[in-house]
């Protein structure tokens, strides 16, 4: 209001100010990069710099002795040859579709354990979740014996109705789907974490709302709970998929390589396990590793592009 | 239309309380009972392999089925350690998940922080090269890494199992996640007292994000603890492998006892299991958080 002159003085403090306000920037800009060379260095090296190795691995033929020679593309035009791959391609994407069920369990779980006032919520959900934090290791060797085909406890109840139950996880037929009821049942706790998170962001009118309009709890669910879920239910969705198709320990545990269920039970990232480090043919594991990531990027675009269609954010 | 709503209300729910109450009292009954399957059917396998830790060979593998021990075989415990080298697998991965742990905290807290807190020229394209990171399956590192490890003649060794594994780009992001909810004035106020950018990151910014910083380490610990390809990658050597390792290879070649099998496993999963039940409420909101906000 009052008409100020540029005093020296002021012209003074303003410039110093705008210096010492460059200068803070130079140093935050240099605190930065300092901060910031530890993981750049790290993951440089261990991340970065490796998947240009491993694209170009793909393309050479590795000797038994090391030593590798460029080899075009021909690891991948045997890639879509190879009746190996083709086969731990379909068992990997039988076995992601399956586990896919642990969605919709998790999602009754949560459903039924996010209601107000219910008792033992702490309990259920610790117990739900043991399976999560259990050893991989672990769980596989308790249900190898769970599924045993002579002593153990499923076929001897079997048994006890007259039926004679399989060799679970080394009948070509069933080992896969057995793997896969495991990794379903191993993975309910973590979607059930989610799903409880993303209920309780739900607000409390909704219901109540609902309820002095007369709609009932399946009402609720499926008009309430599922449409505002729906972005965790995406989340999760994309999160488990990306998951099965890297199943590795579940199969190198219950099947284990001397298996006849091997063939029709081996995922992907067992193949490149296999071939990468068992039978030093880096080359061929290098080509295999980017056929996941491209089977990986499908199935994720896929998904976001579906999600248009189901998925309701406000 | 609200104030017909309010009015009617109270008189209303009077009426309806009793009968209310009533009905959700035998609707949480049937919840329960669908619960309590879910919850036998999660802990079942867990009950069995504690009673077949403590059986003989025989007894596990009877036909009929030998659900109680007859005589509780304490020694299969004991075994576990004379079977394989137990007490090294547990050290190595204790070791495993500490380092990997440490390291995380302190490199992702710092990277995380410059991220959501400083500017530089520059950020964009380096933090969109750790989200590339992040989106690439880890088998795409796995034999270069291995060759890294090779070559420092580490394979076999405790470095081997952590080294990698210190530095992550979920890590970082998800502590500029955390860094990013806390407010711009702190960070202005500690200007102000002439704090420079590392002060106001270790004195001011760090303890505000411990619930990051928990989150983080919760997350690592159960990745870590339960790490299996790479470790069976890099260490061969019985000796040098974490336990997850140990189990997947040893059983079957040094032995087919089931009942000490067992006895390993659990002594190996509970630790984690125990840290799970004491801080149960961190985990939630960790792994929440993750998702939610990651």
């Amino acid at each position: 209001m009052v008409a100020v002159t540029e005093t020296p003085e002021r012209q003074q403090t303003r410039r110093s100010v705008r210096r010492r306000g460059s200068a803070r920037k130079r140093i935050e800009a240099r605190w930065a990069w300092i901060l910031i060379a530890p993981s750049l260095i790290g993951l440089g090296v261990f991340s970065i710099w490796p998947i240009f190795r491993t694209l170009y691995y793909s393309f050479t033929l590795w000797g038994p002795f090391g030593g590798h020679t460029w080899n075009g593309l021909s690891n991948y035009k045997t890639l879509f040859s190879d009746s190996e791959v083709l086969r731990s391609l379909r068992n990997t994407i039988v076995f992601a579709a399956l586990s896919l069920l642990s969605v919709p369990i998790g999602i009754v779980v949560s459903a039924l354990l996010n209601r107000q006032g219910l008792k033992g919520l702490s309990i259920y959900r610790t117990i739900y979740f043991i399976p999560v934090i259990t050893l991989p290791a672990a769980v596989a060797l308790m249900w190898r014996f769970v599924y045993n085909g002579d002593y153990g406890p499923i076929n001897q109840v079997l048994g006890a109705v007259g039926i004679n139950g399989p060799h679970w996880t080394s009948d070509p037929s069933t080992a896969l789907y057995s793997v896969a009821v495991v990794a379903i049942w191993s993975s309910i706790g973590y979607n059930m974490v989610l799903f409880l998170a993303g209920m309780q962001t739900i607000p409390r009118q909704f219901y109540e709302a609902a309820e002095i309009d007369g709609a009932g709890r399946i009402r609720q669910f499926f008009q309430i709970t599922l449409p505002l879920l729906s972005p965790t239910i995406f989340f999760v969705t994309v999160i488990s998929v990306i998951n099965a198709l890297q199943a590795f320990d579940l199969i190198y545990v219950m099947i284990g390589k001397n298996n006849p269920a091997l063939a029709d039970s081996e995922t992907i990232v067992y193949l490149f396990y296999e071939k990468g480090f068992i039978q030093s043919n880096g080359g061929y594991a290098a080509a295999i590793a980017f056929l996941l990531l491209g089977i990986i990027i499908v199935f994720t675009a896929g998904q976001f592009w579906l999600q248009r269609r189901w998925v309701h954010y406000d | 239309m609200t104030s017909a709503t309010a009015t009617a209300t109270p008189a209303t729910a009077a009426a309806a309380r009793p009968k209310r109450r009533r009905r959700q009292g035998q609707s949480h009954l049937v919840v329960h009972v669908v619960l309590i399957v879910g919850a036998l059917l999660m802990i079942a396998p867990f009950l069995l392999e504690l009673l077949l830790s403590v059986e003989s060979y025989a007894e596990a593998t009877a036909v009929p089925l030998n659900f109680w021990p007859g005589k509780w075989l304490w020694s299969n415990y004991s075994d576990v350690f004379g079977a394989m080298p137990f007490r090294a697998m547990f050290v190595n991965t204790v070791l495993m998940t500490a380092g990997r742990t440490l390291g995380q905290l302190i490199f992702c807290s710092l990277a995380g922080f410059a991220f959501a807190r400083l500017k530089f020229r520059g950020s964009g394209v380096v933090f969109g090269l750790f989200l590339s990171v992040l989106m690439v399956p880890s088998q795409l590192f796995l034999i270069p890494q291995y060759e890294i490890i090779n070559d420092l003649h580490l394979l076999n060794s405790l470095p081997a199992l952590f080294l990698p594994g210190i530095f992550s780009a979920f890590g970082t992001f998800l502590m500029r996640q955390f860094f990013l909810q806390l407010p711009r004035e702190v960070q202005e106020a500690a200007y102000i007292d002439g704090a420079g950018p590392f002060q106001t990151f270790w004195r001011v910014m760090l303890p505000l994000a411990r619930p990051g910083l928990v989150a983080l380490a919760i997350l690592v610990i159960i990745w870590s603890w339960n790490d299996l390809l790479w470790p069976l990658v890099v260490n061969t050597d019985p000796s040098s492998m974490p336990v997850s390792a140990g189990l997947a290879t040893l059983q079957g070649q040094y032995l087919t006892n089931y009942p000490v099998l067992m006895a390993g496993s659990l002594m190996a999963s509970i630790p984690l299991i125990a840290i799970f039940v004491i801080f149960q409420k961190h985990f939630i909101e960790g792994i929440a958080f993750s998702a939610t906000k990651g």
